[in-house]
């Protein structure tokens, strides 16, 4: 394998792979504090053994995220040198911001781990929501050093020298909100579909009903409530890329030749020697209307771009289809939802409910590594967008195959370990002998 | 503001070897611990630590922020030359932190707890083995950027009997903070005595190996003691790190353990400032004479004056909030 073939291997498995512990860490933190708050409240230990449940996988998760997290900032060294020899002053400042979140992250989950019967219940609690809290203001602050590589900014760019750098202007650059919005929203979709999926077959095996369904519930309202955002998030990106990176959306929308009222193509297979798309289904004018908000405009395409500067076609095309797709699926559930608690409450127990759910468990994640493919991938060839290529970022040290090989055995095997480790969680869960949990408190023989 | 990051530079390493060094130490210590004490010795390194061995451990990443936002040609040159080491060290930071986590939330317990124990011990020996190889091939000299070799380029810098004496020495420093450490802990006489007896080991080998780093540098050339001799803070610091053994050495057992842990804690810190005082301001000495400093290789400008900024509002918010959660911690140990 190619050095740097294998270099763009070896990160794109380090992301994809944190990607899934990041947005774990960032949105379980929230629905503890839900059922927390619950128990607080209304002092059912059901809501008591649900928080613990739920921190116990989260410690789990949590370390897993924090070592790939930790793997990521010497990997962007080892693979990238002269991207982060010039790249690091620039676009460091929200790494050096988050470097504070993460630590008040590691410090209140060290309260809120520990922190049972420990401490006044109501600070306890607010333990675990700065845990929530400074997950996602770090997870804001990384997304705005992508959004820089995609749209470089804060300095100038003079005869290969990077002059007059301003890191906060580079940290404000032009993508940072849009992805930054789209990505959060991203995290709970995601994850709150996953987690509604497992307790939605917990509930079909028909143990401990009533605890899964408040865990499907809470997580659910979280998870619908951003799906049914998520597009609306996604257009203003899909507008904003449409002015700042063209040659992307070309690539997702297989768009070769410039032209006006372009049509949207759905699904297809690009062929990117003939220049055409296979198979897809096509609306009049609706690419130029999405894009620029007119059936009539025109849209640039990848013929503007000489042909070193375009991304790979065929892998954007069809990663944006697959979140799309995926989003419109994910609001489809999200809108069956809403509707059984407001109108079908009989819907809520029906297997065939349940099971929709069930299926729907990797959905987001599916979607999200999408997304993370269209925005990377499509912003190649360049890993500084306009400024700097990849190839030219690369790590000189040769082999670094064998990195990328042992890596993802590494990552394959936690993945592993993981998910075995989660189902022995699951199936340590206190039973409750009747549908209302307030009889039995369990929760006193078991402190963490 | 320069000043500034070189000042968090230097605490952020001092932390992680102080904090971190002794998470790397109680796995060290359970690797040279007799089966029948090892049970004991597990539990209570993960009463002392657990609740905090994750925020230990972000010095380490404050540490690279820093190298790649403030001095980013060290950051870059070190990835290229150090790649392999630095590679194995990160394979030792994801056992340990996930060996060490999931041993005690894996809700079974049965035969996987053999597999985490082991990933835990040897991999809390791997990563401070490598990080203190790392430090010493920063400093050994032998890091040759115009080497045209794959050997000279990528091995040679860091596969020498000098970096290699820097990592042993990381190591037994760790065992020695953790043993001291957790003597305080010790519930029975017996265990109180294994980790007495533990301490005074580990404070041989520490002398050990750091005897093994000054005859390294004299056998590979490194102009090591030659330089000492003539800086006498340098050697007046090691001096007193030295007495400050000795004084542990003999108080350990009747000592108060917030007085032996400062004493552990002052010998490290000492040895890390003698060392700093003595190479700064070089950060990696290269082969051709050339070395990279905290001066030539900093981003001046904007971008080290926000990452100073980010630094000092970044402490008001993190000194407090971590302060409160080792005294909690430590208030409650001693109420029970
Ligand atoms: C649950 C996951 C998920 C779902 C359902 C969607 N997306 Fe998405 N999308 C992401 C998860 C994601 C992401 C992984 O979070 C990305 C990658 C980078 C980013 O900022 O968000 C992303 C990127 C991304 C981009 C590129 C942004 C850039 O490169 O700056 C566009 C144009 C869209 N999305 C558009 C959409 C549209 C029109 C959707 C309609 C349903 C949609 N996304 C659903
Ligand atoms: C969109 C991409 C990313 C998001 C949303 C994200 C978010 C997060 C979150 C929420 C955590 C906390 C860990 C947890 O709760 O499980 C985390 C951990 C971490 N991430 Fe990422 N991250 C991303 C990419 C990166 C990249 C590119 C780097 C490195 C350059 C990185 C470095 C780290 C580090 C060092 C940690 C460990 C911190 C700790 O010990 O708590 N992350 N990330
Ligand atoms: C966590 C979510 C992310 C995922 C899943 C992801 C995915 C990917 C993928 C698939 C590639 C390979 C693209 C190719 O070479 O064709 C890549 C490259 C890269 N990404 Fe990301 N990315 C994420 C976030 C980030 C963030 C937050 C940063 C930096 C702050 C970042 C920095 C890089 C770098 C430096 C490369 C290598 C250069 C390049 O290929 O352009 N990524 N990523």
């Amino acid at each position: 394998m190619e050095d740097l073939l294998a270099a763009r291997w070896q990160m794109a498995v380090s992301l994809g792979f944190h990607i899934i512990f990041a947005c774990i860490g960032m949105v379980m933190p929230f629905f503890m504090a839900t059922s927390h708050y619950q128990y607080l409240k209304t002092k059912k230990p059901l809501y008591k053994d649900l928080t613990k449940a739920w921190s116990k996988g989260v410690a789990i998760f949590f370390v897993t995220g924090a070592v790939s997290g930790t793997v990521l900032s010497f990997e962007l060294g080892l693979l990238w040198p002269k991207f982060m020899l010039h790249a690091g002053p620039i676009f460091g400042m929200p790494f050096s911001l988050e470097g504070t979140a993460f630590f008040i992250e590691a410090i209140a989950l060290g309260f809120f781990l520990y922190g049972w019967n420990r401490f006044n219940p109501w600070f306890h609690w607010f333990t675990g929501v700065v845990v929530g809290l400074s997950g996602l203001a770090s997870g804001i602050l990384v997304v705005a050093a992508n959004g820089w590589m995609n749209s470089p900014a804060g300095f100038d760019y003079v005869d290969g020298q990077y002059l007059n750098i301003d890191p906060i202007a580079a940290m404000f650059n032009d993508a940072w909100f849009t992805q930054a919005l789209h990505m959060t929203l991203a995290a709970f979709v995601s994850t709150g579909f996953a987690v509604a999926g497992i307790h939605a077959y917990l509930m079909l095996k028909g143990k401990n009903v009533a605890f899964h369904r408040s865990a499907f519930t809470i997580a659910l309202v979280f998870g619908a409530v951003a799906a049914l955002l998520q597009p609306i998030s996604g257009d203003i990106s899909a507008k904003d890329i449409a002015v700042r990176q063209p040659a992307k959306l070309a690539a997702m929308e297989a768009h070769f030749e410039t032209a006006e009222s372009v049509p949207l193509i759905i699904g297809g297979i690009p062929d990117v020697e003939k220049k055409e798309v296979n198979y897809a289904i096509e609306i009049p004018g609706a690419l130029s209307f999405l894009a620029h908000g007119d059936f009539g405009a025109e849209v640039i395409g990848l013929d503007q771009f000489p042909e070193e500067d375009h991304p790979p076609v065929l892998i954007t095309h069809i990663a944006f289809q697959i979140m799309v797709g995926l989003g419109m699926a994910l609001v489809g559930l999200s809108l069956l939802f809403l509707f059984s608690k407001w109108k079908k409450k009989e819907w809520l127990d029906a297997p065939w409910f349940l099971w929709l759910f069930v299926l729907g468990t990797p959905l987001g994640f599916i979607a999200l590594e999408a997304g993370w493919t269209v925005t990377e991938v499509g912003r190649q060839p360049w890993i500084i967008y306009g400024i700097l290529r990849t190839k030219d970022a690369v790590s000189p040290i040769p082999g670094i195959q064998y990195s990328f090989y042992l890596f993802t055995a590494v990552y394959l095997s936690l993945a592993v370990v993981v998910t075995f480790l989660l189902t022995r969680q699951i199936g340590a869960v206190p039973s409750y002998p009747s549908q209302d949990a307030t009889l039995s408190d369990s929760s006193a023989s078991q402190t963490s | 503001m320069l000043y500034v990051v070189i000042v968090f530079l230097i605490l952020a390493i001092l932390m992680y070897i102080l904090l971190g060094g002794a998470d790397f130490g109680a796995g060290i210590l359970e690797l040279t611990t007799p089966d029948r004490m090892k049970t004991k010795l597990r539990k209570r390194t993960y009463e002392t630590i657990g609740p905090i061995w994750e925020a230990n451990h972000m010095w380490l990443i404050i540490t690279i922020v820093i190298l790649f936002v403030g001095f980013p040609a060290v950051y870059s040159l070190l990835s290229i030359h150090l790649h392999i080491p630095l590679l194995l060290m990160l394979f030792g930071i994801i056992g340990r932190g996930t060996a060490f986590v999931f041993r005690h939330y894996d809700a079974v317990e049965d035969e996987m707890q053999k597999v985490y124990n082991w990933i835990f011990t040897y991999s809390s020996f791997v990563t401070p083995f490598f990080l203190g190889l790392i430090f010493g091939a920063a400093v050994g000299g032998k890091i040759d950027p115009h080497a045209g070799d794959f050997l000279g380029t990528y091995i040679w810098p860091w596969l020498n009997g000098f970096s290699i004496a820097v990592g042993l020495f990381t190591v037994t420093i760790c065992g020695f903070l953790a043993a001291v450490f957790l003597v305080g802990e010790a519930g029975l006489e017996a265990e109180k005595r294994f980790l007495v007896t533990r301490s005074r080991a580990f404070i041989v080998a520490t002398v050990g190996a750091g005897g093994l780093v000054f005859l390294a540098a004299e056998l590979q050339n490194v102009p090591l003691i030659g330089l000492l001799l003539n800086e006498s803070l340098t050697l007046g610091i090691l001096f007193l790190a030295s007495v400050a053994m000795a004084l542990l050495w003999i108080q350990l057992p009747k000592a108060k353990k917030a007085f032996s842990r400062f004493l552990a804690g002052a010998v490290v810190t000492a040895i890390l400032m003698a060392f700093g005082y003595h190479y700064f301001p070089d950060m990696v000495i290269l082969q051709i004479g050339e070395n990279l400093s905290v001066f030539n290789s900093a981003a001046l400008g904007k971008p080290i004056e926000t990452l100073a900024w980010a630094l000092l509002i970044g402490s008001i918010f993190i000194l407090p909030s971590l302060g409160y959660l080792i005294y909690s911690f430590q208030r409650e140990k001693a109420g029970h």
